[in-house]
């Protein structure tokens, strides 16, 4: 298959992801109110219990709606990423998974592309997200809008290649909520998005060794680093380790010989 | 054939490197910025460049104000535990000797002509004047109860001490050395400091939390009393300590104490333009030679907070908090 071939099929897939999002507005815009009410209302509350919060990798006392910024970014990449497992179960029940799937291209390719436009659709939410927070005064260096590119990138395909594992376990969409809320809720509640390592220690051991193995706290701190002009190389090591296993199980799981969607019966799965 | 322009550019070459060579030394003594740190009992010498910390003095106990002397040659501590002035070379970052400056010692200023200290002794309601070069006690002046803080006008004719149980600025004049007015402020009065051009003196309030601008050309009255309100922040935290007023006539920086934030003030206007946040329990503040930066003393979080405060409010920023030693009092720039 030529390289062009490979180039017409990200675009088709990529482009049919980001016209289903421009077409949902309400999904657009749900996908924005969630991270800006945490922003406007829970900040606000929490000013002054946490306003004082000094770690790395800020150099001064920062106020709370500027510490959970990152964290947020991470929300709106985790319910995307969950988003768009979720449309592939929809797309499986209605049918037009297979017509993917029967295209001449090896799966693993069609399983990154989707996971790569549902990642652009999660970058495209963050950067409006952010303009929002500059205005309403969370402003980090410019240089740190650009940096985070490469970190938003990385965390999108680690959601995306959680949500498609997930998704290869569920066989229909009712299923799937149950799923998003013991996976999204655990993943970005004991995690370092609302609050800083040593503080949940403060509260208890054990939330704090819970949240320091959520690969979502070390998405959100490589975010963190990023956006303050700094790299976090175990952050870094630990997201991309977690990416790829996960990345490599969901292929898996959509191989029609060995995945989880041969026993279920999927689409390809030769019943 | 004979260039002249050659030899001009030779020359204007040698020049130049000339005064390179010159402006080395200059551009290699960056500033340095003294914070006196109270449980401690050292001081912490900040590098202006790197802004870190590069040499930690031991003084006398419990040091907490400091100035400098007029050829800026040497750094005055009151060690308030050992009821003393120390006396720190500035070249060699020493306490080269100690001064006796009567009972609990804690805000000295020095006259910007004479070589003279003037020092609060809170037990004994007095302000004691002492001569640094001579060192000699010149005189003692009776002010109201538990003095505290201390200001001198530019023009070196008044000193202003505030006692913080009478909540009096008592308005001195330097050439006879007496009390000519008093005027009441808030509660528990702390520092004072004045205008550049003299004609306005700002007495900050602890307990109060405001601020009393005092007119020190025609009626010596309070004409204005600022107040805070931080936003989410309970009324009691917010305390007025330390003050700096940029020379330009244009900003005013108030530090608020247990609310952990700097207010931005309008010189002229007296408005509240902005409130920073710093560490825990902000209590004086100094600022650079080029009033492009200010730095804070965080007590209770033991560290100094640095703001740019270059263009307008809307651009001051607390870039960094850089760790000093345990309960950080005051803060000084070497000139």
């Amino acid at each position: 298959m030529s390289l062009a071939a490979h180039g017409h099929c990200l675009r088709g897939i990529v482009g049919r992801e980001l016209l289903r999002f421009v077409h949902q507005r309400s999904r657009f815009v749900a996908a924005l109110v969630r991270p800006l009410v945490w922003l406007f209302v829970f900040a606000a509350g929490f000013r002054m219990a946490l306003g004082v919060a000094m770690t790395e990798p800020y150099q001064t006392y920062i106020l709370y709606e500027v510490y959970i910024v990152p964290g947020l970014v991470g929300m709106i990449q985790l319910f995307n990423g969950m988003q768009s497992s979720l449309s592939m179960v929809y797309d499986r029940e209605m049918g037009s998974m297979r017509v993917l799937l029967v295209s001449p291209f090896p799966r693993w390719y069609l399983l990154l592309c989707k996971l790569l436009a549902g990642t652009l659709v999660s970058i495209l939410q963050v950067y409006v997200f952010l303009a929002i927070a500059y205005l309403y005064g969370v402003q980090a260096p410019a240089m740190g809008y650009v940096l985070m590119l490469p970190a938003l990138i990385v965390t999108g395909f680690l959601v995306g290649a959680l949500g498609m594992l997930l998704s290869s376990l569920v066989r229909q969409l009712e299923n799937f909520a149950g799923i998003m809320n013991f996976v999204i809720f655990p993943m970005f509640f004991l995690s370092s998005a609302l609050y800083p390592l040593w503080r949940l220690r403060e509260g208890s051991e054990l939330v704090h060794w819970i949240a320091v193995l959520n690969p979502f706290t070390h998405a959100v701190e490589m975010i963190r680093f990023a956006m303050y002009v700094r790299f976090n190389v175990e952050a870094t090591l630990i997201v991309l380790a977690t990416t790829m296993v996960l990345l490599a199980l969901a292929i898996l799981a959509y191989n029609p010989a060995k995945g989880m969607m041969a026993r279920k019966g999927g689409p390809g799965g030769g019943d | 054939m004979w260039f002249p322009t050659r030899t001009i550019i030779k020359q204007a070459a040698s020049s130049l490197a000339l005064s390179m060579l010159m402006l080395l030394p200059t551009a290699a003594q960056a500033e340095r910025i003294f914070v006196s740190n109270e449980k401690d009992n050292t001081l912490s010498v900040i590098d202006g460049e790197t802004l870190e910390v590069i040499e930690t003095i031991p003084v006398g106990r419990r040091p907490r104000a400091m100035a400098f002397s007029n050829d800026g040659s040497q750094l005055f501590v009151a060690v308030g535990d050992d009821e003393a002035i120390d006396m720190i070379d500035l070249d060699t970052l020493k306490v080269v000797r100690s001064l006796a400056a009567g009972e609990d010692p804690e805000v000295i200023r020095v006259h910007p002509d004479r070589p003279h200290i003037y020092v609060s002794n809170e037990d004994d309601n007095i302000v004691s004047v002492l001569d640094y070069q001579k060192r000699t006690r010149v005189t003692q002046i009776p002010v109201g109860v538990e003095p505290e803080g201390l200001g001198v006008s530019p023009d070196g004719k008044w000193l202003i001490a505030t006692s913080e149980t009478s909540n009096m600025a008592h308005i001195i004049d330097l050439e006879t050395m007496e009390a000519v007015y008093h005027r009441l402020v808030g509660a528990r009065p702390r520092h004072v400091e004045f205008t550049r051009e003299g004609d306005k003196a700002w007495v900050s309030a602890e307990i109060a939390g405001t601020v009393a601008i005092i007119d020190m050309q025609d009626t010596f009255d309070v004409i204005h009393t600022l107040e805070f309100e931080v936003p989410g922040v309970p009324r009691e935290t917010v305390q007025a300590v330390g003050m700096e007023l940029t020379s330009d006539g244009r900003f005013a920086f108030v530090a608020l104490g247990p609310s952990n934030r700097v207010a931005v003030v309008d010189q002229q206007s007296y408005e509240v333009l902005d409130y920073l946040l710093v560490g825990q329990r902000v209590w004086h503040l100094a600022l650079d030679a080029d009033e492009n930066r200010l730095f804070t003393t965080n007590g209770v979080s033991g560290d100094v907070t640095v703001i740019e405060i270059e263009g307008d409010e809307g651009d001051f920023e607390a870039i960094r908090s850089i760790p000093v030693g345990r309960f950080p009092w005051g803060v000084v720039v070497a000139p």
